[in-house]
């Protein structure tokens, strides 16, 4: 178990404000990968803690169009995809590249909230440039899980 | 992660150092956090948000985003 009891107090009143279900589509692959077993065990206790939340294993080598379809390349990495009534899937473009653990955890907690209200507060400067963006526009941050 | 939020044609991507030597070398990553913009313009440690959105967007207009280095080789199947 990856969450004890008061960290899994914590998941759940941080998620409590979420709106919609947030699928979480995990790239993974059985062979050639480290931490995909534990990245899975993380990210089903999420779903048990949060049953909003849900895991959809996406295997890189056999469900090679939905990986593709997702953008997933590498296992371990987490697509967060918002699901709507009608079940149709909202995909703003947010990946975890490796488990998403320790600090990573935090990031991928506030990831789901944002996925599932769809509202980022940022400062008005800030949209203002952002609108200005038009064309495809990839942002990759390296961190460490310490 | 809110900047692709807030706009259809921004992706994020949190990547894990550690377990991706090669992107590490490809992007001379020597610290972390380390941001890359379209594989070319980086920005080292953590800024204030709105210094952050500057910095990242600041060099875009006129270069070709979606270049191969932005792109994640897959690793080996198995």
């Amino acid at each position: 178990m990856f969450l004890d009891e008061t960290q899994r107090r914590q998941v759940a009143e941080m998620l409590a404000p979420m709106t919609r279900p947030v699928r979480l589509a995990f790239g993974t692959q059985a062979f050639g990968c480290e931490t995909c077993d534990d990245t899975k065990r993380l990210l089903r206790e999420l779903s048990e803690v949060e049953p909003r939340v849900s895991v959809e294993e996406v295997n890189l080598v056999i469900d090679k169009d939905r990986a593709g379809a997702l953008h997933l390349e590498v296992a371990p990495s987490v697509a967060l995809l918002a699901v709507g009534d009608d079940g149709t899937e909202w995909d703003p473009g947010i990946r975890f590249i490796g488990i998403p653990a320790g600090y990573e955890f935090s990031s991928l907690l506030e990831a789901v909230l944002l996925v599932s209200t769809g509202q980022g507060v940022l400062a008005d400067s800030s949209r203002e440039q952002l609108a200005r963006v038009t064309e495809p526009t990839a942002i990759q941050v390296f961190v460490t899980p310490t | 992660m809110r900047m692709a939020l807030l706009n259809e044609h921004v992706t994020a991507q949190v990547v894990e150092a550690t377990e991706f030597p090669d992107l590490v070398r490809r992007f001379r990553v020597t610290g972390v956090p380390k941001t890359v913009v379209n594989g070319q313009v980086e920005i080292l440690g953590a800024l204030p948000e709105e210094a952050f959105v500057a910095q990242a967007l600041a060099a875009l207009p006129g270069r070709r985003p979606g270049t191969e280095d932005a792109t994640l080789e897959p690793r080996a199947e198995g």
